[in-house]
């Protein structure tokens, strides 16, 4: 499954907001066909992360490296031309539109004559659906408003996907779930990447990260405490690299784990 | 993901829309929609048919066919005003100055046609330019400068009252119109063989717009409705057509008019005025880019944003078209009575406008309306108030009609915040 080049790299990145540091010499990686997880503490920097590399932040210093070439990502517009998507934990979907028109909001089909062509929209909306075998929703055609929340997430997930995306970032996306939904979603999460897409899944929750993903990295006070495989990981191991920064021999050395324990106050 | 987009249909079976098989499915469908909170134009329509009815059996000569060509007549520039309204509640903004910024463009108009002898086409033009403009700047400083839309537009309400009249610049207040065609706009009928033709015309193109709207579906493989439902809706659109043409194409002149050749028939003018500007802003709305993304902004403005649509600029803009009908319902307000004042506009023809795109079903909270929502309203108004002036008789007569259009505006706003309820999800 590994072995083959990441897809995203980033090395050594900083990123400080004033005289605050949040990130510190970060590395991150994902592999396509695989689900990442980064895990971490509130405040470690996970959201950091992600916002440098949708570009909504630029980072300070350190390599961006998109399938193997370094790259500049200075706005959403240039993550998403190079097929990132990243789905926000407010799903930001009209609840007045339907799944279809949702799915294709900002980048509609036109046909010949330049007015909307609702008939292929529609159709690649369905096989999209399709293709991650959902069968949640009952029509396409269906008002955002009269779905629920796991609906929802599956069709900001698909939305993400229909865009011949390669990274797909999920924030928190079984937070506001039941359990047959948080199933539900996980499953799909898990068709993602086995559909070849890079998947960086962000999550508190322990049971998901274990469940559904092939690679850990666990961020500590804005360092990269590990970024491990999943199977070489026990529960209490991640639980220890997300509050200790370490666990074992792996994670942070003792030495910087205590200096910026002191220094972070 | 690309094998995905570029296979055709081959396993799309999974998820497709639900599309009702049968007419009784559709009439079904249509039920739960309604059930559900989509009450769309429903009230409208009721309250046509309803109204229609009560006041015909209240007052003997309601239902006569020179009483139909009033109320249409009355019924035009509201309906306008109400059409252009559409686009600005649809993001949740309310234009409080339509009536007034109407006006005083038609003013402008007018004041060109009759003082500088411009002709007609260019009066129209520069009305709505004058419109627009003045559209531009409340959007502007509703959008860019983030003043809430209520207070801009209420500012403007009072500012263009005072507008009206530097315009106009007369010490009378008021000025006739003098050109023909002008006058016409909502004097005008056309002949009754133009009034079949026109029926036509509108049933062959709608016709046509849903057939290629099936081809395409079909095309691609989806789900169309059924034939039955399909001719169903041209069937009614035929049938309703030539009832109101065949009652407004009755002549009125009496017998010796008849036998010199003068004749009182046809449908007013007005009607195929609105029904172009209909079907302009009906396409604009629900086939472009440019309309999925009002509806977009007024659903949820982050969801938009984040899509990459001009947030700001859809702002402006619905003002603007806001502001450009209501001139041309200024014009045909002017039309109606030969003339301009500086008291159009003012009052309640503004909340009257807004009440007729509520009515139609074009939520006061944005997202949802269409804009033939205000031109259905606006005819369930213009029945009431032509009903009520005849009814309602004796000194306290306008207070009566106050305080009803009061409790109409009140009852359509009320249906609007009950029926946004009933849609929301229950999971």
């Amino acid at each position: 499954m590994s072995g083959n080049e990441p897809i995203l790299q980033m090395r050594g990145i900083n990123k400080s907001f004033g005289p605050v540091s949040v990130l510190k010499g970060v590395d991150f990686e994902a592999r396509a066909g695989e689900v990442t997880a980064l895990v971490g503490d509130n405040g470690a920097g996970k959201s950091t992360l992600v916002k440098c590399i949708g570009g909504t932040y630029s980072i300070d210093d350190g390599d961006y490296l998109f399938e193997g070439r370094p790259v500049k990502v200075h706005g959403p517009r240039d993550s998403s031309a190079l097929g990132i998507e990243i789905v926000y934990q407010d799903l930001a979907l009209c609840e007045n539109l339907d799944i279809v028109q949702n799915m294709f909001l900002g980048r509609e089909r036109l046909n010949g004559v330049r007015t909307l062509d609702e008939p292929a929209m529609e159709r690649l909306a369905g096989q999209t659906l399709a293709s991650l075998s959902v069968r949640t929703v009952k029509s396409v055609r269906q008002k955002v408003a009269s779905l629920s929340g796991g609906q929802r997430q599956t069709v900001a997930i698909a939305k993400a996907v229909l865009w011949n995306s390669k990274v797909v970032i999920l924030d928190e996306p079984t937070a506001a779930l039941g359990v047959a939904q948080t199933a539900e979603v996980l499953r799909l999460v898990r068709n993602l990447a086995d559909k070849g897409l890079a998947v960086i899944l962000i999550s508190h929750n322990m049971n998901d990260v274990l469940q559904v993903s092939d690679n850990v990295a666990a961020l500590y006070l804005g360092q990269m405490a590990a970024q491990v495989q999943r199977s070489e990981l026990t529960h209490t191991q991640i639980v220890e690299l997300i509050t200790a920064g370490r666990s074992g021999n792996l994670g942070l050395p003792l030495a910087t784990t205590l200096s910026t324990n002191g220094v972070a106050a | 993901m690309s094998e995905t987009l570029e296979r055709p249909g081959t396993d799309a079976a999974e998820v497709s829309a639900v599309v009702p098989a049968s007419l009784g499915d559709t009439f079904r469908a249509y039920v739960a929609n309604v059930r559900s909170g989509e009450i769309g134009s429903l009230p409208a329509v009721i309250g046509i048919l309803a109204l229609y009815l009560f006041f015909t059996i209240a007052q003997s000569n309601f239902a006569s066919t020179s009483n139909l060509y009033n109320i249409v007549r009355e019924g035009s520039p509201p309906a306008v005003l109400a059409m252009g309204l559409v686009f600005v509640l649809l993001l949740g903004e309310i234009d409080l100055s339509a009536g007034v910024v109407g006006s005083a463009a038609a003013i402008f108009g007018v004041v060109l046609s009759v003082k500088h002898g411009i002709a007609w086409p260019v009066a129209i033009l520069a009305a709505g330019a004058f419109g627009a403009v003045c559209g531009l700047v409340l959007g502007w400083l509703r959008a860019r400068v983030g003043i809430p839309s209520f207070v801009v537009t209420l500012a403007a309400f009072i500012a263009f009252q005072g507008v009206e009249i530097l315009v106009m610049n007369s010490s009378t207040g008021n000025l006739s119109i003098n050109d023909a065609t002008l006058n016409k706009l909502n004097n005008g009928r056309l002949t009754p063989t133009q009034g079949w033709i026109f029926l036509v015309v509108c049933v062959i193109g709608y016709g046509l717009v849903k057939y290629v709207q099936r081809a395409s579906r079909t095309r691609q493989g989806l789900a169309v409705e059924p034939f039955s439902v399909f001719g169903l809706r041209i069937g009614a659109l035929a049938a309703g057509g030539a009832l109101i043409i065949y009652l407004l194409n009755v002549d009125e002149a009496v017998s010796w008019q008849q036998r010199e050749g003068i004749h009182t028939w046809g449908v007013p003018l007005s009607v195929p005025i609105i029904v172009a500007l209909l079907a302009i802003l009906t396409f604009v709305l629900s086939k472009t880019r440019y309309g999925r993304h009002v509806y977009a902004v007024g659903g949820s403005n982050e969801a938009a944003r984040r899509a990459g649509i001009p947030v700001t600029a859809i702002r402006t803009s619905v003002f603007v078209i806001c502001s450009t009908m209501a001139a041309f319902s200024g014009m045909l307000l002017a039309s109606t009575s030969r003339s301009v004042n500086v008291a159009n506009g003012g009052g309640n023809t503004l909340l009257l406008a807004v009440a007729a795109a509520v009515i139609g079903g074009t939520s006061l909270m944005g997202g949802r309306g269409r804009v033939v929502d205000g031109a259905l309203g606006a005819i369930a108004l213009a029945i009431l108030i032509n009903g009520m002036s005849d009814l309602l008789q004796g000194g306290n007569a306008a207070a009566w009609q106050y305080i009803v259009e009061g409790i109409v505006l009140l009852a359509a706003a009320g249906v609007d915040a009950v029926s946004r309820h009933a849609g929301r999800s229950t999971s």
